[in-house]
């Protein structure tokens, strides 16, 4: 079954008289368990079509359907059950003057769910941080700490969707390692289904089944990971992109 | 040939109200006029080092060095003028990130111009020739359009143009570039390096690049030094580096996701050897 299903989806800003279409016509279809890749510049507009499925960008055209069911104008309560997003820095996605407690419990409150202790306690166990962290603010955690709260944050609702914004481009390649390991294990522990945003292709060969290549707002082209690796790409400008990955000399 | 800079035992300390805090522990290496990499993890010290150079430390930092020579020039006797009249002019630094490190409220123009008027005193059309010819030097089309535009309209890759440009008005005999290409997509970094590089082969300037990108700094640089907390682990001809030795190095290279590689989960940095200990 498809979990996301996006059809000719585009988004056009408009400022000062100026309209600029960050997303043209594209689609994609990720199955239930699958992780899929977008992969672009920046500019490219992938970060737009998960922003899209937020319900943070101004969608001109096309269709966005999860779990078979069309998207409501506002996204409501029911829909940050299914899907929540993770962002690229976790230096400016945590609230400052929130105690992690504070920031994996709101979503709780919210949705008036009990047995708030426990959850938080057990969230933070989960993606490997002492349950002790729950006092601390975000100033007071590594980088690498901050995106672990971010994944907590992400699933205190047991959501089946997961979108991944970059999740690692602000971390230390090291930390970048732990935090690709921990995404991993929890897709294969709960089933999630990722949509996930990288620029860089090595990031996303390793955590997805296939990926979309995407230029000045349009697809370029789908890969699966077996094209990817074999160098099996069509178009120019795939091949220029996995030219310049950076992994390529020591391949 | 000479080293045009020659750095023995550099150390940078930062007193706190818990005590020093060690950043950088007695650091050596000399650079000609190559192409030298420091990688390292956050706080391994590297921008340390590569700021100690400027001596671009701010108190309670301290820097210590029994030697640092820069063309002869002793660095650590050096008084704030004359370092001031090395800053920029023949030493030259590229910050990491041009949201931060360029004037938000004046234009690229009069940014790039100002030290040439302040310091150089050349008149107004001549530093704008020049300020133009530097941005076509770093491969942006429009440099008339980008003169006039403040960074906020700039993006990433042409604000990290910009500031290489602005470094290399002065015609530097050393560029220290800490973290140029990280903001950057890969093309971009692509072109970017590609600048540095016929920028180090045409004009012979020494080149020290920061970063933590492993595989990046092995393609583009002649040598490596690795270093954790604070200090130097290993040094590496970089096309060697995949015979690097240092379990630290090794670490850092396999943590890398790889284009086609094993599912598996990826090896995580083991910091419990011997190694680690003796610098702790």
């Amino acid at each position: 079954m498809a979990m996301i299903e996006i059809e000719n989806l585009s988004v056009t800003f408009r400022a000062k008289g100026h309209e600029v279409r960050a997303v043209e016509g594209v689609s994609l279809s990720v199955s239930e368990r699958e992780s899929y890749g977008l992969v672009g510049e920046s500019g490219s507009g992938k970060s737009t079509i998960l922003r899209a499925i937020c319900g943070m960008a101004p969608v001109t055209g096309g269709t966005i359907r999860i779990g078979g069911k069309a998207l409501p104008a506002r996204r409501d309560k029911a829909f940050s059950r299914h899907v929540q997003m993770v962002f690229q820095d976790p230096y400016a996605s945590l609230h400052p003057r929130h105690t992690i407690d504070r920031t994996l419990a709101e979503p709780l409150a919210i949705h008036g769910i009990r047995n708030t202790d426990a959850r938080v306690v057990k969230a933070l166990t989960d993606v490997g941080l002492p349950p002790a962290f729950r006092f601390r603010y975000p100033h007071q955690l590594s980088g690498g700490q901050r995106q672990r709260v971010a994944i907590a944050r992400a699933l205190m609702l047991e959501p089946e969707i997961l979108l991944l914004d970059e999740p690692t481009s602000a971390l230390d390649a090291s930390v970048q390692a732990e935090v690709l390991n921990l995404l991993d294990r929890l897709r294969a522990e709960r089933g999630l289904t990722f949509l996930m945003v990288s620029h860089d292709l090595a990031v996303i060969d390793h955590m997805c089944d296939r990926i979309l290549v995407m230029q000045h707002g349009r697809a370029v082209e789908e890969l699966s990971r077996e094209a990817l690796a074999g160098a099996r790409m069509q178009t120019a400008y795939a091949r220029s992109l996995f030219d310049a990955s950076a992994d390529r000399l020591l391949g | 040939m000479t080293a045009l800079l020659d750095v023995q035992n550099l150390r940078v300390t930062f007193d706190t109200e818990t005590g020093p805090v060690h950043a950088v522990r007695g650091v050596s290496f000399s650079l000609g006029r190559e192409r030298l990499g420091i990688v390292g993890e956050s706080g391994s010290g590297k921008t340390m080092t590569g700021r100690s150079v400027l001596r671009l430390i701010r108190p309670p930092g301290r820097i210590e060095a029994d030697r640092m020579l820069f063309d002869g020039q002793d660095l650590m006797a050096a008084g704030e003028r004359e370092m001031r009249a090395l800053r920029g002019k023949r030493i030259g630094m590229v910050m990491q990130d041009p949201k931060y490190s360029l004037n938000p409220v004046m234009n690229v123009g009069e940014q790039l111009t100002e030290g040439l008027r302040r310091r150089d005193r050349i008149g107004r059309a001549e530093a704008r020739d020049k300020a133009i010819a530097a941005l076509e030097a770093v491969q942006i089309r429009s440099p008339e359009r980008v003169m006039t535009a403040f960074p906020h309209e700039l993006s990433g890759g042409m604000g990290q143009r910009v500031m290489i440009a602005m470094m290399l008005i002065p015609e530097p005999d050393l560029l220290i570039a800490d973290e140029p290409t990280s903001a950057l997509d890969v093309t971009v970094q692509a072109e970017v390096l590609s600048i540095l590089d016929r920028l180090v082969r045409d004009r012979g300037m020494g080149l020290i690049f920061i970063s933590h990108d492993l595989r990046l700094v092995s393609r583009f640089c002649d040598r490596v030094l690795v270093m954790f907390k604070g200090k130097i682990v290993e040094e590496v001809a970089a096309k060697n580096l995949l015979q690097a030795k240092h379990p630290y190095t090794q670490g850092l290279l396999n943590c890398l996701p790889r284009i086609g590689g094993p599912r598996e989960p990826l090896p995580s940095l083991d910091r419990s050897g011997d190694w680690a200990k003796e610098t702790a």
